[in-house]
């Protein structure tokens, strides 16, 4: 029985799922990482010192920098097809390329799995996470996603134990290309592995109205996340998006601020370990699973929140 | 140019599913079902191609029980021009379904198809993809722009740091997010006009594919629940409780 981590990065740095996905493969068995980029030295270098990994696969090439599904799922399916399975974190990349390459492996992939059972046997959650099905499965070949806020990170070491080894030639398809992006900047800690995440609804009213939020997380050292209709309404970013259809966020503190509670948003950020709502109607869902909440006008709690804080 | 949009059946989203008794599954009967959101969207977007004068035929397709016929309908009244409706009385996984679709492809010869980029029952985010492999064309992810070329598409795609634009070659999958359009409701006269429209009848044995699932559900369990939390009367009190009793600032 063979592992494979397919690492998800940016080309510098490691996206810091993968960490999670790690420790979830090494409940599997003999985990090998693989790397495509168009420069893996860095990459690799944060990847060197995880434990209990055997080898570090790479493959360097221009096509692979913008991780176009169609490239990364051929190069992976002709290489790997031997593996008993190949992991991937549930990020956008991953959500692109796993079930393209289930779909030309012929196996059903199984995503965003939440507590391996036993090598076989996984957890996810479905209809919006008011349900969590156990499936077993019959495939040859398990494809999985991994859910990070689901388990723990790989341990890192002091000594070098990924042994870094070239595989595989790419012959692209030439079937899509990649034109540009636009990120978003920031200088906050990113959504998906913060503490503390300050998320704003429809009740903020505006994008500048926003600006009393971000004033409180910054003072928390949170980052910033938003229900579907504050990012619809153009308050924020698409990829402020907590929920069934956005990321999904398990901090220490999720302060739900304007937010009405719709079970699309609580599939996101039920797994916090703590959350507060604010919101002014006493009645709104979001109080149904909030550890503290505060039935008050948000633009009189909000600053009074931030100026308390210190 | 021809659109497919293949559409699902799901229960609808406002419906809060409760697990079964017996741990098998969700509890189904008399609950309200609709066409799945993010299928909307693409039939949508669909319409917006054929009435910007790019596209020039959509067929919307489905698979399942006989009722998948009303998620057909509901597409034809929102302007679709006609449907293909696979009998299937099995579950389906993604796997399966991509499998069918693959068929209908090589049947109808579609220059692009938009699909949801999940289901929102099973929340499994595959099928486009899947498909995209098995027909060897390129995919377009999450999209929340969309523009036709000439023998390409420029799609903005949704990803966990922003945007990016992408360009694939046609013919392509279209699996869209949520901000690519909003839908427009049926109106009356085209529910009316749309019983008119045609729907091809496939039975899924004639299809000669292996529909078999991979994966056997063992059990569906509610998700732990919280416990319950309290209200607090003021800020002061809020910080006071996060400081010494939850310890999170
Ligand atoms: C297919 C599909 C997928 C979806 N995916 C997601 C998803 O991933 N994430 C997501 O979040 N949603 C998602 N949704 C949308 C979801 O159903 C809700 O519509 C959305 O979460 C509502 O956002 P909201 O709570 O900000 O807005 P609303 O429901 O409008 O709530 C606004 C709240 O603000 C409060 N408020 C207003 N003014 C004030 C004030 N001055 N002070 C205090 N409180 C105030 C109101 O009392 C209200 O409770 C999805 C929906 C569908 C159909």
């Amino acid at each position: 029985m063979k592992t494979l981590v397919v690492v998800d990065h940016n080309n510098n740095k490691l996206e810091k799922s993968t960490l999670n996905t790690i420790k979830a493969a090494s409940q599997l068995e003999n985990v090998d990482l693989l790397v495509l980029s168009d420069s893996c030295k860095d990459i690799c270098n944060e990847l060197i010192n995880i434990k209990n990994i055997n080898n570090i696969f790479i493959n360097e090439n221009d096509a692979f920098k913008n991780q176009l599904a169609e490239d990364s799922a051929n190069f992976i399916a002709e290489n790997f097809k031997n593996y008993t399975n190949i992991l991937f974190s549930n990020t956008s990349n991953g959500k692109n390329i796993a079930p393209r390459l289930a779909g030309l492996l012929d196996t059903m992939i199984i995503p965003d799995v939440i507590e391996i059972v036993d090598k076989q046997t996984f957890k996810r959650p479905i209809y919006a996470g008011n349900a969590i099905a156990t499936c077993k499965s019959k495939n040859k070949i398990n494809i999985i996603t991994i859910r990070a806020t689901a388990f723990e990170e790989a341990e890192i070491g002091n000594e070098n134990v990924g042994k870094i080894q070239e595989i595989g030639n790419l012959t692209s398809n030439n079937l899509s290309k990649y034109l540009n992006s636009e990120l978003t900047k920031s200088e906050r800690p990113e959504l998906t592995s913060a503490d503390i995440v300050v998320s704003g609804g429809r009740g903020l009213g505006s994008a500048e109205n926003f600006q009393l939020l971000e004033k409180l997380a910054d003072k928390l050292g949170a980052a910033m996340g938003a229900s579907r209709a504050a990012v619809d309404a153009g308050y924020v970013p698409n990829d402020w998006q907590v929920g069934q259809t956005g990321k999904i966020v398990a901090p220490n503190l999720y302060i739900a601020v304007g937010i009405s509670g719709a079970i699309q948003h609580l599939a996101g950020m039920k797994d916090s370990k703590v959350i507060i709502g604010i919101n002014k109607d006493e009645e709104a869902p979001i109080f149904s699973i909030s550890d503290y909440g505060l039935a008050e006008d948000l633009f009189k709690a909000v600053p009074e929140m931030e100026s308390k804080i210190n | 140019m021809k659109i497919l949009v293949p559409v699902k059946r799901v229960v609808d989203y406002n419906v809060k599913v409760r697990v079964k008794k017996d741990e098998t599954d969700v509890e189904l009967d008399n609950v309200k079902m609709s066409m799945n959101p993010f299928d909307e969207i693409a039939v949508e977007e669909a319409l917006r191609l054929k009435e910007k004068g790019v596209a020039s035929e959509i067929i919307a397709v489905s698979i399942g029980l006989p009722e998948v016929q009303e998620t057909i309908r509901n597409a034809l009244a929102m302007g679709a021009d006609s449907g293909v409706f696979v009998n299937c009385t099995s579950k389906l996984e993604p796997l399966s379904v991509a499998k069918i679709l693959t068929s209908i492809c090589n049947k109808i010869k579609p220059d692009l198809v938009i699909m949801g980029k999940q289901a929102i029952d099973d929340d499994m985010n595959a099928t486009g993809q899947m498909l995209s492999a098995m027909l060897n064309w390129g995919q377009a992810t999450f999209a929340s722009k969309l523009e036709i070329q000439e023998k390409k598409i420029k799609v903005g795609r949704e990803i966990d740091g922003g945007i990016e634009n992408i360009e694939v070659n046609l013919p392509a999958i279209v699996t869209t997010d949520l901000r690519l359009n909003e839908p427009r409701y049926a109106s009356l006269p085209n529910i009316m006009k749309a019983k008119r429209k045609p729907i091809d009848e496939i039975q899924v044995k004639d299809l000669n594919i292996d529909i078999a699932p991979r994966l056997e559900i063992l059990k569906v369990e509610e998700p732990k629940s919280r416990e319950a939390g309290i209200m607090v009367k003021s800020v002061d009190e809020m910080i006071e409780k996060l400081k010494n009793e939850a310890k999170v600032i």
